[in-house]
């Protein structure tokens, strides 16, 4: 696909203003419904009512956190896809769903947390440490990780935790109970506190994966041309994979596991603006924000009053819409 | 002149006729056959009545008193056929689903198996339309793995197959029904969520005749086609063009590799569930265990049974006289190995 500079600028500039709607939606939407302006007032000039509390209280933290978390997933698909060359990799890939999921069940089973704020630093902890066994053990190899490794590695590492895991729920029914609402992915009852501890490691994140995006192309054409173009390989390789560990360890520690995110999302971004690593990044970044946030409003609004958690909306309604575009639009490959 | 080096094969010349013999896939088949035959007799022995290996060869052979046939014909072996047989054929699924999609990251849940197979599950153990559980349930799983396969299948038809495309849609419709699977869990009564988590893991307990007569049919008939596909597949390894320059019929040959792959996987998951690692990984193990440039099929089957009989004869033992879900065991003993296999060389192994 030949797609001019000022094409892809307003491309993303379409993106950022879809994803502002989004925003919008996501604010004024839910059990209650409000029209933009009483959004605008109860943002801007709080008057202590039932709008305002239910902007300022329930609807802004679901929202910045769905942002974040959209950003977070998107890139850091985007990047997986890119350091693996393989088309179905997601972020979980590197051990960061399984070693989350292990690390907040056994903050269940053995420590006895019940609460979705006390899950964030375990989901955190354990994504992390999985994902850099992960990686070490993919570094231990001479000439640095090479992709394959790697995703070996996490699958193998992934599949290790989860047998874990669920010897824990089987043995503990009460655990099992909290577990199956955390491990849907969920952006609700999350207090804006949990977006403020997740946005450092994000920002973070984001930040690396910019620097990463010129390394990937390059690594793109493969490791023997990348080094002759001047690429430090193993140095591209590991910020990639910090970037793409705190990303993901961030968002899975905020709403738990969402998959699809990480998958998809990279294959509509790079149908929109081809292979190019430092244009498919920012889109990712959006349409991930975008995803996020419509598949969070959908929720709220199908089983009105009660709702369904973004991580199913996710599945049962975004996987049609990208099986529709899997058939229609020519897929840009790795 | 210097033959082209192959790996793991020694090249024989008698007279006029030569041939590549796969020495090692043939030491490897060879030593994890024995190895999981005496783990299947170790296994038969195990249990609240204990029944030392010679006795159960004797019975075997016809002999052995009358309470040791009954414990042995009627209530053990089928489970360890059971075993066996899932493992066997799990594994050559996911040989064959990995070389068709040039993928090693692929396995039969991207052809939609596992997740349809779990939906169906989870729905008739959840919802309770079909009672009486373990005869319901593999019915329902068998059904959803069939539904969901033909679906992705003719999802991703269009003008013709193409690996990439088919893998694609596989993911996304197996998103849709792990989405339906977390719904009816998170609606779910928690003693339902219990024992769907444990059909979930994967599990062997109770497996009788009945499972084990259509796990052995199926695979008396599809194992020969596995094998037929794979021989097939050797030149879909160059991509698609260059396979249909070679004059593979690209169409029928694809189709049919997804049909024994799907149909294998089905029969499996449905008598023990989705048994965690061994479509995935057993062919990677293999592959490095072998050389070559794709997963043996024939080497991953034998070690498939092996890892599955292995983890069931542990599942049995770690907290006896209770018993583990057996997917809990094979994660545990086959990650470590292949992580072992990963860390002990470097291969330049790419499918």
């Amino acid at each position: 696909m030949r797609t001019t500079w000022p094409v892809r600028v307003a491309g993303l500039a379409g993106l950022v203003a879809l994803t502002g709607v989004a925003v919008l939606l996501s604010l004024g939407l839910g059990a209650q419904s409000l029209h933009p302006g009483e959004v605008w007032s109860a943002l801007v000039a709080p008057d202590g009512g039932d709008a305002t509390a239910v902007v300022r209280e329930l609807r802004l933290p679901r929202t910045v956190l769905g942002v974040l978390v959209g950003l977070a997933l998107g890139v850091a698909g985007a990047l997986i896809q890119g350091h693996t060359r393989n088309p179905i990799a997601d972020p979980g890939l590197l051990g960061v769903s399984a070693g989350a999921s292990f690390a907040v069940v056994l903050g269940m089973a053995v420590f006895g947390v019940g609460s979705l704020t006390g899950y964030i630093w375990f989901a955190f902890a354990g994504a992390l440490a999985a994902s850099l066994v992960v990686f070490g053990l993919g570094a231990t190899q001479r000439g640095g990780p090479t992709p394959v490794t790697l995703a070996l590695a996490g699958m193998a590492i992934s599949a290790l935790l989860s047998s874990f895991t669920s010897s824990l729920l089987l043995a503990d029914s009460a655990s099992l109970n909290s577990f199956r609402f955390w491990v849907v992915g969920s952006l609700s009852g999350r207090e804006l506190d949990v977006a403020g501890q997740v946005a450092p490691f994000i920002v973070v994140g984001l930040v690396l994966a910019a620097i990463n995006a010129p390394a990937l192309n390059a690594l793109g054409l493969g490791e023997d041309v990348a080094r002759a173009l001047g690429q430090h390989i193993g140095l591209a390789r590991t910020v990639g994979i910090t970037a793409i560990m705190l990303l993901t360890g961030a968002a899975t520690a905020a709403c738990g596991p969402i998959g699809f995110v990480g998958l998809a999302v990279p294959h509509l971004a790079r149908a929109l603006t081809g292979p190019d690593h430092r244009w498919l990044l920012p889109y990712s970044a959006f349409v991930g924000v975008c995803v996020v946030l419509l598949a969070d409003v959908a929720g709220r609004l199908i089983a009105r009053p009660a709702e369904l958690q973004t991580g199913i909306v996710l599945a049962v309604l975004g996987a049609p819409f990208f099986v529709y575009l899997v058939r229609r639009v020519r897929l840009v490959s790795l | 002149m210097s033959a082209l080096p192959l790996p793991g094969r020694v090249v024989l010349r008698i007279g006029p006729v030569s041939g590549a013999v796969p020495v090692r896939a043939i030491v490897v088949g060879a030593v994890a056959l024995a190895a999981a035959l005496t783990l299947a007799v170790l296994s038969l022995g195990r249990g609240e009545f204990p029944i030392p290996p010679s006795a159960v060869l004797d019975v075997l052979g016809g002999e052995g008193t009358r309470a040791q046939r009954h414990i042995l014909l009627q209530l053990r072996l089928p489970r360890v056929l059971c075993a066996l047989l899932v493992g066997a054929a799990l594994a050559m699924s996911g040989a064959l689903t990995q070389t068709f999609a040039r993928n090693p990251l692929a396995s039969p849940d991207v052809l939609g198996v596992t997740g349809g197979a779990a939906a169906g599950a989870v729905a008739a153990i959840v919802l309770g339309g079909v009672s009486g559980g373990m005869v319901g349930v593999p019915v329902a799983a068998l059904i959803g793995a069939t539904i969901s396969a033909t679906l992705i299948y003719l999802l991703a038809y269009k003008r013709g197959m193409n690996g990439f495309r088919l893998v694609l849609v596989g993911l996304g419709v197996g998103e849709v029904l792990g989405g339906l699977t977390s719904w009816l869990l998170v609606r779910a009564d928690l003693v339902d969520v219990s024992r769907a988590t444990i059909w979930l893991t994967g599990s062997l307990a109770g497996r009788e005749w009945n499972n084990v007569r259509p796990l052995a049919l199926a695979l008396v008939v599809l194992a020969p086609l596995a094998v037929a596909a794979a021989t097939a597949l050797r030149v879909l390894q160059f991509g698609d063009d260059t396979a249909r320059a070679l004059g593979l019929r690209l169409q029928t040959a694809q189709l049919a590799v997804v049909a024994v792959a799907v149909a294998l996987a089905a029969v499996a998951v449905s008598a023990a569930g989705p048994v965690e690692f061994v479509a995935f990984l057993v062919p990677q193990v293999a592959l490095r265990l072998c050389g070559g440039s794709r997963p043996p099929v024939i080497v991953s089957a034998i070690l498939g049974a092996l890892l599955v009989v292995g983890a069931d004869l542990a599942a049995r033992l770690v907290i006896a006289p209770r018993e583990l879900p057996v997917g809990l065991l094979t994660a545990m003993i086959g990650a470590p190995y292949l992580l072992w296999l990963l860390l002990g060389r470097t291969r330049r192994t790419t499918a």
